[in-house]
């Protein structure tokens, strides 16, 4: 079942969004408005769109280091992540997670995970909670190709076929761990094949296209929600940005961001496609654009107001009660 | 009262828990025994029999046979902890740790503070720990302080069954990642143990003999051997203070320094490496805190700075011993300026 007009409406709203508040905080970041390190996911939107566009709140994500896409998708507030990652008060994480740490846990968003493979572990866990108390919800651990590479990560696989818990393995290859290839550094050359050798369905998408992300999607969480176990996908894609911001990029070919950005961009292709099949016009398209840049501004104005977390937080919440 | 093991006090708290907490669920390696095999499950009950029988009791959904894991072990226990589940997870060895370490301190102890308060991880990490079974480098040490060292992090170091019982019954109801340290030693101990459930609080330790000359500090099974040390030199009129803190993290310091006040002498004793471990925590502590009453240096009485030897001469060499312990009291005694 593809997506109709209104879901694609949201999908489009959810892809830029996240595509404009990628953009806002690499701006901010180069006017030293953001301490530390950012991972940005412009680029991937429609993998974590198309995906949470199948859960609810009582699904379970966790994520990476480039993790921003993800929560904003899994329904986290985007003005407390942009008051987060500008390290403010009222950030999703009270100023103690930043951007790496992005986390929106009332949302079932459990946290993108600086730990390159941290996070698949997680999701088993997340899955077993689900099986052991009857519930239908679903894990998904976002991976990338870097972190598909990780022992935790196969480990995790293992496990949870295994377990026969209901969790979802989505990699998504976009080329490159950090500066090194993806076709160098998974030595099979294919991540969705070796997920397979664990035991499970692994499926393979093209990750620039939410209609089609979306429709894979789907089908693992049905696959997941009927009890068969868990499931894995490879989503191929490409990132428009470098490792972290800042990053020169000296690794990739001459003129090779250029012509992903123009032959790869999800948000292009989404309003090609839906215009042709009219499912949304133009003017439409422009609207959401606008509202979008909106809401965007908005959330970036209030945090750069917004004041620094009071240094009382310090000791707060290292543990659960008195210490 | 029952005279109960050690070994049975600990699976009595997890059997009692798991009756009247559907949340609980014990996860690890052979904690039954026997899946997919032809012959009988349950067969182990953990590696050293201490989850015996909750298999049949509390079936698979709840007792969870992993493959051999450590890793994806201790994250699906962090990733259930967050979404519902108390488990208890178990760490055969505590030498496994440096397979899994990632997903303790980076992951299960940090969720609370990393996302601003607003997740938790309600989970035990049960671990033996312990030389003198000859178990060589790889299966005998106590790294007591590697999880001590970590923010987020609570542990505990039972050293009988009755504090066993009661410090995991509060561990498994604790919302934050407990580091249940047993002493593979002491399985076979026991002690009155009650049959009905009862907690006992961290961070308080417990005061084994009272006495006004040495104040003697120990951890896990040492302090056992610090006791038999305290009641031999009774018999010559030296009065020692043994104190067990039962739990790293929280440390009860006001303890120590209570009794340091009195005595003015302190012997710290652990079996682990002397370097950045648990009687140089200690020691710093005391130093900074009850300079004034110091009468004497402190001594720590400690394992030697290498990896554990497997050959029983040496392993025993390694290890501190009862009369390790009686020189260093007895050195702190005669100390003068």
């Amino acid at each position: 079942m593809s997506l109709d007009k209104k879901q694609f409406l949201q999908a489009y709203r959810t892809m830029r969004t996240i595509r404009d508040f990628e953009y806002r905080v690499s701006d901010e970041f180069g006017k030293d408005n953001i301490p530390g390190f950012l991972h940005l996911y412009a680029g991937q939107e429609a993998i974590a769109t198309g995906m949470c566009m199948n859960l609810s709140d009582d699904d379970y994500i966790v994520s990476t280091h480039r993790g921003h896409g993800h929560c904003i998708a899994k329904g986290g507030d985007v003005g407390d992540m942009m008051k987060e990652i500008m390290a403010k008060q009222g950030g999703s994480c009270a100023g103690k997670g930043g951007s790496m740490h992005i986390a929106a846990v009332e949302k079932g968003m459990l946290g993108a995970n600086a730990i390159v493979g941290g996070g698949p572990p997680l999701i088993v866990g997340a899955a077993l909670s689900a099986k052991t108390l009857g519930t239908d919800s679903v894990g998904v651990s976002f991976t990338g190709d870097g972190g598909s590479n990780q022992g935790t990560t196969f480990e995790a696989m293992n496990l949870a076929v295994v377990l026969q818990v209901p969790a979802i393995f989505m990699f998504e290859n976009n080329g490159y761990g950090e500066g090194t290839a993806a076709g160098y550094a998974v030595g099979s050359k294919d991540i969705a094949s070796r997920a397979a050798a664990f035991g499970m369905p692994a499926l393979k998408v093209d990750g620039a296209d939410i209609f089609e992300t979306y429709k894979t999607c789907k089908k693992a969480v049905d696959h997941c929600r009927s009890g068969k176990g868990p499931i894995a996908i490879e989503a191929s894609i490409t990132r428009f940005r470098g490792h972290f911001e800042g990053d020169a990029q000296q690794y990739r070919g001459k003129g090779e961001v250029k012509r992903l950005m123009k032959d790869l961009d999800c948000l292009k292709i989404a309003s090609d496609i839906a215009i042709s099949k009219k499912l949304a016009t133009k003017g439409e398209l422009k609207t959401i654009d606008k509202e979008v840049a909106v809401y965007i501004d908005d959330a970036a104005t209030a945090a750069l107001a917004a004041p620094s977390p009071d240094v009382s937080e310090l000791l707060t919440d290292v543990y659960s009660s008195a210490y | 009262m029952p005279i109960k093991t050690y070994r049975q006090a600990i699976n009595e708290a997890m059997a009692q828990e798991m009756r009247q907490d559907s949340t609980v669920i014990v996860i690890g390696e052979d904690v039954a025994g026997g899946a997919g095999c032809d012959g009988e499950r349950d067969a182990y009950g953990g590696v050293m029999g201490v989850t015996k029988g909750l298999f049949p009791e509390f079936g698979e959904g709840r007792v969870i046979d992993t493959p051999i894991t450590e890793s994806a072990i201790m994250g699906a226990a962090a990733g259930a902890a967050q979404t519902g589940l108390r488990p208890i997870a178990e760490l055969m060895f505590m030498d496994f740790l440096g397979v899994c370490f990632d997903q303790i301190y980076n992951q299960a102890a940090k969720f609370r503070y990393m996302f601003g308060g607003k997740a938790q991880c309600p989970m035990v990490v049960r671990t033996m720990a312990g030389a003198g079974l000859r178990g060589g480098a790889q299966h005998s040490q106590n790294l007591t302080q590697m999880v001590t060292m970590v923010p987020g992090l609570k542990v505990v170091c039972p050293t009988n069954a009755y504090d066993a019982k009661g410090l995991l019954i509060t561990a498994i109801r604790d919302n934050d990642c407990v580091i249940f340290v047993e002493d593979k030693f002491l399985y076979e101990t026991s002690c009155e143990v009650p049959d009905e459930m009862y907690a006992i609080p961290l961070g308080e330790a417990n005061f084994l003999r009272e006495g006004t000359d040495v104040t003697i500090v120990g951890i896990s099974n040492t302090v056992n051997k610090a006791v038999a040390v305290a009641d031999r030199l009774a018999a010559e009129g030296i009065s020692c203070d043994v104190i067990d803190p039962r739990t790293t993290s929280p440390l009860d310091e006001e303890s120590i320094i209570e009794s340091v006040e009195v005595t003015g002498r302190l012997v710290i004793v652990d079996e682990m490496t002397p370097r950045c471990g648990i009687a140089a925590d200690i020691s710093s502590i005391i130093a900074e805190k009850a300079f004034s009453a110091l009468r004497a240096p402190i001594m720590k009485v400690t394992a030697a700075h290498s990896p554990i030897p497997f050959a029983p001469a040496l392993e025993d060499a390694w290890m501190p011993q009862e009369s390790d312990i009686e020189v260093a009291v007895r050195g702190v005694l005669g100390y003068r300026p």
